[in-house]
């Protein structure tokens, strides 16, 4: 950036008429004329040089706060930037009172964002700058009367406590201490939410004596909102003690929020188990964290089981080498084992996520023996949503026991789910073809799965037919263009005979998307007599469709069959008396078609073919 | 119970016979407030019934909605030494269209403006902020003050005349400047799209993150600052709408317990639910209902044992019912029956068919607690509204009527006469006024100030000042 403070010119300076549009707007009716501004606010700052920045354009902005959201989150966000232009350092504290207002509006963003900028010039203070300027600021926040201040001052403590001196560091402990016992639940959220972050810039010692206290008694809050909150910052604060510590100063509480009456707090336990089996490390996971992640797997409120059972592969995981499997067979497995059957989808499906992790973990004869029951119980589950997260982790399986295993279940879930009455469902099914099929290998594709793909080709509903198309190009890709001249394309060309004019045109969608993946033999010799047959159908919607497909394998053709068979059908179908097929075939010609989107085609069977209803056009 | 007197008449809708009526309104008009708002003084149409009206959690404020859509909000006088007895009085400080009606057009019904509900939030900052609502859409509101504006331009002149560009030599930042108080309504949320029956109660929770808006059959759970999503915590609609016995129609948190919500139903139960337990509320904790006395069961019975409105007292041990005819305190920790049972217009009890007839007996009353819970308020017909007090267990009638209380006048104890020879100063059962109702009214959380709400009129009433 061009840093050179220009001062107002003599005489009608032509450069300061846009400047002065941007600091009328400032206050233009019109929020997106204001909000331009303030992004543009250094253009006008760097005008009006340092000096006035500091005396006339950051008291006018400090006193601008009641403007709409947007312009004020703008404005919160600017001033973090703004050290430079308000001469550098030294004067960074220039930059504080409106930063302090916009601490204070009752829009959350607003205010966050306010002290995002806080911190961010708090660095850019000398130490001596921070006592004189904004230490006071931090303590004007901290004691305000409205909680908005006081929410935000939460976020300032960390960053001034490790540059001041030790009294004013008592100072700011005592602050911290005081918001976290205030009167509103907001305030003892904000500093429950900044205890960790707190905890770790303060002296050791500090952090048993002082927050350990404050920790303690957040947890035990009367607001359900703020002992949840106190879950996170036992993380913190773990990583921070010693080992010999944490049984005495830490694990009372995480016991006591375990077992919450409050199924959100519990649920926050469960959310960030992982972290916390970290934070206490090996030995208090064996002796605690496992029997209490057993009450969680079972707790009575659905939402902390399906959080739980999301962390079932990762905590078994982290479990320290030695006790692994002993303990996932004799303390995990058997709630695991209840949670298949659990009377809630979500905890199911939950499950049916991770559950396959669990395979690499115990190896090849546990999970015959003890795993893939399970796993085939969830294949077989109501819920389809269950069985598509078995499906679609398959691969873990298949590195410890190979899918064929499973082959056997697999492939009536799989045919159900692609059978199943939501095209949702169906749809989830087809992008997972690909996958299955490079596990499956071709053999037992050829044998299983084939015909499936090629029936989803003339499914009812548009979106699948889509994804079906899509799917074949993929598994072109995976097994290859001889493949696909043996077992695809012979069927996906004999669709162009089929009396359905859907269908017809499902055919060249194919071609469309195979063209390219087959390569320019298959392409010139099978595909394009077939599209140049079709330029005589009856339909206009297929006609134009074939200008389209020729326009789309072009590139793949050689230019001897571009001229001497496709120009023609183009210049033939240029006279169609349909006016789109027409239009696509001089699109097709002169190759200006770049991007064009069919929003609507209303396909209603029994009224025939229906034409193109809404075309929207890009122009290249 | 105190007697109250009559000390500011707040006419806000209607025309002004008394003196010092019309003084108050001129001062309306010093104030600079917007008071377009405000309806031609003569006559009152449908949209002008007050439908709702409560107080800000310190006093300084009372807003009412009404069933044209808009919120009238009024501040509180403050003291001066030269006329102390103005204190209390309330005068309009901000009128906002708070709600339009709409029209759905998927269900082909149209969406009436009418604010069902108002509640205040605890003050955040220098402004103020309330949630309103209609029959599907809940919107909170931010009131707030300006007194300064920005002036000077560059690129016109102070009389708005556009300047040369080739004149413009230097760079101006505007400056701020004091002007007369302006009070701004700005919707801040619209919480919309989560009832598919018509919203009967909101309440905020003591965590001030979230709130509940509840509608015939079901509970939603919304925070505060988040539009998009809410979680239905409570819904009692069976499978088969011909199963279906009962609707919800009030609730409330529990204004400490942040977990602890009381909903009421059409048959005269109140349910807790403890929303710690599991994130759906379907089974409640504590069901408070009092078995039928079968020798007073008619065919009315079920009617009239609807509740129309609770409230959980400010201490939370108490939860208060009004029915059609009486209004009950529970005790949280007993729920056989309630442990007080106030008589609201027994004489009623008599002309249930003719109150069936002309749809009365549908009439939603509510009522409130004073600032001590000691004593209860409700409203009746006639304007009449009762006041008991749960120590003395002394009950009082008042009216509230234009002819009938002067402002500063002692107001005085109305008297319904049950048969027998009426006195003087009674009034039969026969000639009361059934059209003229109190359904919504408030009282001052801290002081003995009330506002009853009657039709278009809104009178504040306050404790003898000695």
């Amino acid at each position: 950036m061009q840093h050179k403070s220009k001062m107002a010119g003599a005489d009608g300076d032509d450069s300061l008429y846009p400047i002065a549009v941007l600091i009328d707007e400032l206050r233009n009716e019109d929020v997106q004329l204001r909000l331009n501004s303030i992004k543009k606010l250094s253009t006008i700052a760097l005008a009006l040089g340092v000096e006035r920045t500091r005396t006339e354009l950051l008291p006018f902005l400090t006193d601008t706060i009641y403007d709409e959201d947007e312009v004020l989150l703008a404005l919160a966000e600017q001033l973090g930037n703004f050290t430079m232009l308000v001469g550098g350092p030294e004067y960074v504290h220039c930059l504080l009172p409106p930063l302090e207002s916009l601490a204070t509006v009752e829009e959350t963003v607003v205010r966050d964002k306010a002290v995002e900028s806080l911190r961010k010039i708090s660095q850019e203070h000398s130490p001596v700058d921070l006592e004189v300027h904004f230490e006071p600021l931090v303590k004007r926040l901290a004691s305000g009367d409205w909680f908005t201040s006081r929410t935000s001052a939460c976020g300032l403590f960390s960053v001034c406590y490790p540059r001041v001196s030790s009294t004013v560091k008592a100072e700011i402990r005592q602050h911290f201490r005081t918001l976290c016992s205030d009167d509103t639940p907001m305030v003892r959220r904000a500093a429950a939410s900044k205890l960790g972050e707190f905890a770790k810039v303060l002296e050791l010692d500090y952090v048993k004596s002082d927050i350990i206290s404050l920790f303690t008694a957040l947890a035990s809050d009367e607001q359900d909102s703020v002992r949840l909150l106190a879950v996170e910052a036992c993380v913190s604060i773990a990583t921070l003690l010693p080992q010999e510590d944490l049984e005495t100063l830490v694990m009372p509480t995480l016991r006591q929020a375990a077992e919450d009456k409050s199924w959100r707090v519990r649920y926050m336990v469960a959310d960030k188990f992982s972290e916390l089996q970290k934070a206490v490390g090996p030995e208090i996971t064996k002796n605690d964290l496992v029997p209490a992640f057993q009450n969680l797997l079972k707790d009575c409120e659905a939402e902390v089981r399906a959080a739980a059972a999301n962390k079932v592969k990762e905590f078994c995981e982290n479990l320290p080498e030695d006790s692994r499997e002993t303990i996932i067979m004799t303390h995990i497995l058997p709630c695991v084992k209840e949670l298949v059957s659990d009377t809630n989808q979500h905890v199911k499906s939950a499950l049916a996520s991770v559950i396959m992790g669990l395979s690499t973990i115990l190896g090849k004869d546990n999970t015959v023996e003890h795993l893939l029951p399970l796993f085939l119980a969830q294949l077989k589950d109501e819920c389809p949503e269950v069985r598509l997260n078995i499906i679609s982790n398959l691969d873990c399986v298949n590195e410890v026991i190979g899918i064929r295993q499973l082959s056997q279940s697999l492939l009536p879930a799989i045919v159900e789910l692609a059978e199943d009455a939501k095209w949702r469902v169906r749809l989830a099914i087809i992008e997972y073809m690909p996958l299955l099929a490079g596990q499956l290998g071709v053999e037992f594709f050829d044998e299983k799965l084939n015909t499936l793909c090629m029936a989803w080709l003339i499914d009812h509903v548009y979106a699948i037919r889509e994804a079906a198309t899509c799917n074949l190009m993929k598994l072109v890709e995976k097994f290859g263009a001889e493949w696909a001249q043996n077992t695809i394309v012979p069927k996906v060309l004999g669709m162009a005979n089929d009396p359905n004019y859907l269908h017809r045109m499902t055919t060249l969608f194919c071609i469309n998307a195979l063209s390219e993946v087959c390569g320019q033999d298959i392409t010139t010799k099978q595909m394009l007599p077939v599209v140049l047959k079709m330029s005589n159908d009856q339909v206009a919607n297929v006609r134009f469709n074939v200008a389209k497909s020729l326009q789309k394998i072009g590139p793949v053709l050689d230019s001897n069959a571009l001229q001497t068979e496709v120009k023609p059908v183009l210049e033939k179908l240029d006279t169609d008396t349909d006016m789109d097929v027409k239009y696509f075939a001089q699109e097709a010609i002169s190759g200006k078609y770049t991007t064009l989107s069919i929003f609507f085609l209303y396909e209603v069977a029994s009224l025939g073919p229906l034409h193109l209803v809404i075309l929207i056009h890009f122009s290249p | 119970p105190p007697i109250l007197s009559r000390l500011n008449p707040s006419r806000w809708s209607c025309g002004p016979p008394a003196a010092e009526g019309n003084v108050q309104d001129e001062e309306s008009d010093t104030r600079k407030i917007n008071n377009s708002f405000l309806r031609d003084h003569n006559y009152a149409t449908e949209a002008d019934i007050i439908s709702t009206v409560e107080f800000n959690p310190s006093g300084e404020l009372l807003a009412t909605g009404d069933k044209g859509g808009r919120v009238v909000v009024f501040q509180r006088e403050q003291e001066t030494k030269s006329e102390p007895q103005r204190r209390g009085e309330y005068n309009v400080y901000s009128t906002f269209q708070s709600h339009d009606p709409e029209f759905d057009y998927l269900k082909s019904l149209e969406i009436e403006e009418k604010i069902n509900k108002i509640r205040w939030l605890p003050q955040q900052n220098a402004a103020y902020f309330l949630l309103s609502t209609n029959d599907k859409t809940v919107k909170l509101w931010k009131i707030s003050e300006r007194d300064r504006r920005p002036e000077g331009y560059n690129l016109k002149d102070e009389d708005g005349r556009i300047r040369d560009p080739s004149t413009i030599t230097s760079l101006r930042v505007p400056v701020l400047q004091n002007t007369d108080l302006m009070v701004e309504a700005t919707a801040r949320r619209v919480f919309s799209n989560a009832h598919t029956y018509h919203i009967n109660s909101i309440s905020v929770n003591s965590d001030l993150q979230t709130y509940i808006s509840t509608d015939d059959l079901r509970v939603n759970l919304w925070n505060l600052e988040i539009t998009d999503q809410s979680f239905n915590i409570v819904d009692i609609k069976p499978c088969n709408m011909e199963d279906l016995t009962e609707v919800i129609t009030a609730a409330e948190f529990h204004p400490q317990q942040c977990n602890t919500l009381a909903y009421s139903s059409s048959r005269g139960s109140v349910r807790l639910c403890d929303m710690r337990k599991q994130a759906l509320c379907d089974t409640h904790c504590k069901f408070f209902e009092e078995p039928e006395d079968p020798s007073t069961r008619s065919f009315f019975s079920e009617i009239i044992s609807s509740i129309s409105d609770i409230k959980f007292s400010h201490s939370g041990r108490f939860l208060m019912t009004r029915d059609y005819l009486t209004v009950k305190v529970w005790d949280l920790n007993m729920e056989t029956r309630p442990v007080q049972t106030y008589q609201v217009h027994d004489y009623l009890r008599g002309k249930l068919c003719s109150l069936y007839e002309n749809d009365c007996i549908f009439d939603k009353f509510e009522c409130v607690w004073n600032g001590s819970d000691s004593v209860i308020m409700t409203g009746s017909y006639n304007n009449f509204f009762r006041m008991f007090d749960r120590n003395t267990k002394k009950d009082v009638t008042l009216e509230a009527s234009r002819e009938n209380s002067k402002p500063r006048a002692i107001l005085k104890p109305r008297k319904v006469c049950v048969g027998g020879k009426r006195r003087k100063d009674e009034v039969t059962v026969d000639s009361l006024d059934f059209s003229k109702k109190i359904l919504h009214s408030a009282w001052h959380p801290q002081e003995n100030i009330i506002a009853v709400a009657a039709s278009n009129n809104l009178y504040i009433f306050q404790d003898k000042v000695t």
